[in-house]
C-alpha cells in the first residue's frame, strides 16, 4: 500500500461526534404503513379533514409508485412496513414559551452545541428544533412578530395559518412528484414553516435544527418558506442522528416560494450518522428540495455542505419561471468510508434572462461513491438564459469513486450555457510539503480540503462556515496519520 | 549542527545513497554538487524525512537528536527546512494562511504563544523586503499560477518567517533567470547567521557566486567522492564531471 493510502486511511477513521441517544418518553404510532396509519397521525395532530385528504391521496400515489432506481447507489431494499412512522417526545402540555420545554429535551439540544435558550438569542439566530417527528420548540418567535414575520412550526401553521399552508403546500413539490417525496406527503410529522412577508428584509438567520432519536423511525420533516415581494430572508438547517446499527430512513421535502424581487438563501449542514467504519448503520437520507422563483427578478440560492448520511439522494432544485430570476447552487459533498451520495440540482429555466449558477464540489475518501448529477434545462420561452456550472471531484487515495452526470438540455439558440469541470486527487507530495513546514497531516488535509471548497463554504453565513469547516476536517479526520 | 554517518538509503529496492559522510557546523555554508543522477535531491529528501526513501543503514544527528527518528513534521519544527525543487500548488489556500498554520504549529511545538494576526502580519512585511517579494502573491493560493521565479522566491520567503537552523536548498537555481537567482541569493545571504548552516544542492556552480559556499562536496553514485573549497566549483565549471568520474573509476581499479 503506498503511503498516500495509508495516511488517507487512518485520517478517514474518526467516529462520529454525534452518535448518542437519549431515553425520554415518547409517543409513537405503531409500526407499518397503511391509511389508518396516516389517519391516526393526522389525529394526533389535529388537523383539519382536508390536510387529511391530501394525505391520503399521497399515499394512495405513493402505493401506485416504484422506487427509484436510477440514483448511483445501492442499499438493500427498504421494508417500509417494518417502519414506525411518528414517534414524538412527551411533553406534558404543549410549551408556551422556551422556558416551559422539559429540561431533558433541551439537554439534548445542549449537547448537540444548539441551545435553545440564552447562546443563540445572544448570536441572533432564531431556532426551530426538531426532535424525530416534532418540533419541541422555536426560539425568537415573538421578535419575528412584530415585523409580521412567521417562523413556527409545520403543526403549528397549519393551526394558526390554515389559509397559507393550504395556498401553498405542494405547489413546488406536488404530493406525487416522486416516489420519497410522495411517501413523504403522506406521513410527515412537522417540519418548520417560514413567512416573510412583502418588503421585509428578516434580520436574523432562521434555523432548523432536525435530530433523529427514535430507534427504527423514519424523519419525514416538511419545510416550507414563503418569501413575499421584496423580501429577504437567509435559512439554515442542521441535522444529526445517533449511531445505530440499523439504516434509518430520513425522506423529507422542502419547498421554497420566492415572488417578485425576494431572495430567499438556504443553507444546510447535513450531518446525519454515516453509519461506521465498515458500512454498518447510517441514515439513508433522500430529499426533495425545491425552490420556484415565481416573481420576476426574485433569487434563490442553495448551499450545502453534505458530510453524513449513509446513502444521500439529493437535488436541491430551483424552477426560474419569473424574467431575470435567479438560482444557485453551491454544494460540497463529502464521503468517506462506505458512504454513498448521489447529488446534484436541476435548474429549470422557464422565464428571459434568467441566470443560474452551480458549483459543486465533491471529496471521496475511504470506499465511498460520490456523484454529481445536475441538470440544465432551458425552456422555449427562455430568452437570453444563462447557466454556469463547475464540478470538480478531489479523490483521497485509491478506493473510492467520483463519478459526474451533467445533463444539459436546451430549447431555445439564444441560451448561454457553460460547464465546467476538473478531477483532482489530495497528493502525498501536498501533504510532504505542509510536514515540511511543520504542518501535521491532519491539519494539512483539513487546510487542503477547506482550500479546494472555499468557494461553497464562502457562501455560508460566518457562523455555520466555522462549523462547516471543521466539520468538514472532522468527517475526514483519521484518514491521515 | 549535522552529523552524517554512512548514510544509506534505497528507493522501492534501488540503493541511491551508498554511504555519505558530512560534518556540518554552525554557520557553514555547504555545496553539494554532482551530476544527474548522483543522489543530489535524495540526500535533501532523506534529510527532510521523505517516506518513500528508506533509510538502509548509517545515522544523521541534528543539534544532538537522531534525525531519522522524528517525522517530518517534527524535524521542521526542530528546525529543517527544505526549499523545494518543485514547490507544489495548493488551490484555495492563501500563502497568509499557510504560513501562519505552520508558524504557530512550530511554535506549539517550542512551547510559544501562538502569533495574533496582527503580530504575523508584522513579521511577514518584515520578511517581504528581504526577499523582496509582492504582497500580491501571498494573499493568491499558494504556488497556483505563480512563475517558477514566484514560487522559488517564495520558499525562500517561507524560509525567512521561519527562521530555520538548517536550510537545504534543492536546485533553487534550477529554472531562474539571472535576475531572480540574484534576488534569491541575496535573501539567502541575508538570513546567514553564526547560528545557522545551509546546505546548497545544485548542478551548476553559477548560484555558488552569488551564495559564496565554505565548502564544495562532489557526489557521485551516492557517495561524496570529493570535497574542496569553493576553488572545487570553479574545477567542474570549467571541466564537466566527467574527470571525476574518471578519477573514481581509477581509484576502483
Amino acid at each position: 500500500m503506498s503511503k498516500d493510502n495509508e495516511i488517507l486511511e487512518e485520517f478517514t477513521s474518526k467516529e462520529y461526534e454525534h452518535g448518542w441517544s437519549v431515553n425520554y418518553e415518547a409517543d409513537e404510532a405503531p409500526v407499518g404503513l397503511n391509511e389508518d396509519i396516516i389517519r391516526w397521525i393526522s389525529s394526533k395532530k389535529e388537523e383539519p379533514q382536508w390536510l387529511l385528504d391530501w394525505r391520503l391521496k399521497a399515499f394512495r400515489h405513493w402505493e401506485k409508485m416504484e422506487e427509484p432506481t436510477w440514483p448511483n447507489v445501492s442499499y438493500p431494499k427498504i421494508d417500509y412496513q417494518s417502519l414506525r412512522y411518528y414517534s414524538a417526545p412527551k411533553q406534558k402540555s404543549k410549551p408556551k414559551s422556551i422556558d416551559e420545554i422539559d429540561p431533558e429535551l433541551l439537554k439534548i439540544y445542549e449537547r448537540l452545541g444548539i441551545s435553545l435558550n440564552e447562546q443563540k438569542r445572544l448570536q441572533g439566530i432564531a431556532v426551530d428544533a426538531v426532535l424525530d417527528s416534532v418540533s419541541v420548540g422555536t426560539t425568537f418567535k415573538d421578535t419575528l412578530s412584530k415585523l409580521g414575520v412567521v417562523f413556527c412550526s409545520f403543526s403549528e401553521a397549519v393551526k394558526e395559518h390554515p389559509e397559507l399552508v393550504k395556498k401553498y403546500l405542494g405547489s413546488v413539490v406536488p404530493a406525487t412528484d416522486n416516489y420519497f417525496a410522495a411517501l413523504n406527503s403522506a406521513v410527515f410529522s412537522d417540519g418548520s414553516f417560514c413567512y416573510i412577508p412583502k418588503g421585509v428584509r428578516c434580520p436574523m438567520e432562521l434555523s432548523t435544527y432536525f435530530r433523529i432519536n427514535a430507534a427504527n423511525t423514519g424523519q419525514f420533516e416538511r419545510t416550507l418558506i414563503i418569501a413575499e415581494d421584496k423580501s429577504y430572508v437567509s435559512y439554515l438547517e442542521g441535522c444529526t442522528a445517533p449511531q445505530r446499527d440499523e439504516n434509518q430512513l430520513h425522506a423529507a421535502v422542502v419547498e421554497i416560494y420566492a415572488a417578485e424581487n425576494a431572495e430567499v438563501k438556504y443553507s444546510t449542514v447535513q450531518n446525519w450518522f454515516p453509519g461506521d467504519k465498515n458500512g454498518k448503520g447510517g441514515i439513508y437520507n433522500f430529499v426533495t428540495k425545491r425552490g420556484i422563483c415565481a416573481g420576476d427578478y426574485s433569487k434563490i440560492s442553495w448551499t450545502q455542505v453534505e458530510t453524513g448520511s449513509a446513502v444521500t439522494w439529493k437535488y436541491p432544485s430551483c424552477i426560474l419561471k419569473g424574467d431575470h430570476s435567479i438560482g444557485e447552487f453551491y454544494s460540497v459533498a463529502v464521503t468517506n468510508n462506505y458512504q454513498q451520495a448521489d447529488t446534484g440540482t436541476k435548474m429549470i429555466h422557464i422565464g428571459k434572462n434568467t441566470k443560474s449558477r452551480i458549483v459543486s464540489k465533491g471529496i471521496s475518501a475511504g470506499k465511498s461513491q460520490n456523484s454529481y448529477r445536475g441538470q440544465v434545462q432551458i425552456m422555449k420561452r427562455a430568452v437570453n438564459a444563462r447557466n454556469f456550472s463547475q464540478c470538480d471531484s478531489l479523490l483521497m487515495g485509491n478506493n473510492c469513486g467520483a463519478h459526474t452526470f451533467p445533463y444539459i438540455d436546451i430549447h431555445n439558440s439564444t441560451a448561454q450555457v457553460e460547464h465546467e469541470a476538473t478531477t483532482s486527487k489530495i497528493g502525498e507530495d501536498q501533504i510532504f510539503y505542509c510536514n515540511q513546514r511543520g504542518i501535521d497531516s491532519e491539519d494539512a488535509v483539513a487546510l487542503i480540503v477547506n482550500g479546494y471548497a472555499k468557494e461553497v463554504l464562502n457562501q455560508l453565513p460566518m457562523e455555520f462556515a466555522v462549523e462547516a469547516q471543521k466539520l468538514l476536517a472532522l468527517t475526514l479526520e483519521g484518514s491521515v496519520g | 549542527m549535522l552529523s552524517i554517518k554512512n548514510l544509506h538509503a534505497s528507493v522501492e529496492g534501488t540503493a541511491i545513497l551508498n554511504g555519505i559522510n558530512l560534518e556540518i557546523k554552525p554557520g557553514e555554508v555547504h555545496a553539494i554538487m554532482g551530476p544527474n543522477g548522483s543522489g543530489k535531491s535524495t540526500l535533501a529528501s532523506v534529510l527532510a524525512g521523505r517516506e518513500e526513501y528508506e533509510v538502509t543503514a548509517g545515522e544523521v544527528t541534528f543539534k544532538g537528536k537522531d534525525l531519522l527518528d522524528l517525522s517530518p513534521e517534527d524535524r521542521a519544527r526542530e528546525g529543517v527546512f527544505l526549499a523545494f525543487q518543485y514547490p507544489v500548488e495548493i488551490p484555495g489556500v492563501s500563502s497568509t494562511n499557510f504560513l501562519r498554520t505552520a508558524v504557530n504549529q512550530v511554535r506549539e511545538y517550542r512551547g510559544q504563544e501562538p502569533l495574533d494576526a496582527v503580530k504575523f502580519l508584522s513579521l511577514m512585511k518584515e520578511k517581504m523586503k528581504l526577499v523582496e517579494i509582492d504582497q500580491k502573491l501571498l494573499s493568491r493560493a499558494l504556488n497556483e499560477g505563480f512563475s517558477g521565479g514566484e514560487k522559488k522566491k517564495n520558499e525562500i520567503f517561507q524560509m525567512a518567517v521561519l527562521e530555520p537552523t538548517l536550510s537545504i536548498l534543492d536546485e533553487t537555481d534550477s529554472g531562474l533567470d539571472i535576475d531572480a537567482l540574484k534576488v534569491v541569493a541575496n535573501g539567502v545571504n541575508q538570513l546567514k547567521s553564526k547560528d545557522n548552516a545551509t546546505i546548497v544542492v545544485t548542478h551548476y556552480q553559477r548560484l555558488l557566486d552569488y551564495i559564496v559556499p565554505d565548502y564544495v562536496h562532489v557526489l557521485f553514485n551516492g557517495r561524496i567522492v570529493k570535497s574542496g573549497t569553493k576553488a572545487l566549483a570553479l574545477e567542474l565549471e570549467e571541466k564537466g564531471y566527467d574527470w571525476i568520474k574518471d578519477e573514481v573509476a581509477g581509484t576502483a581499479v
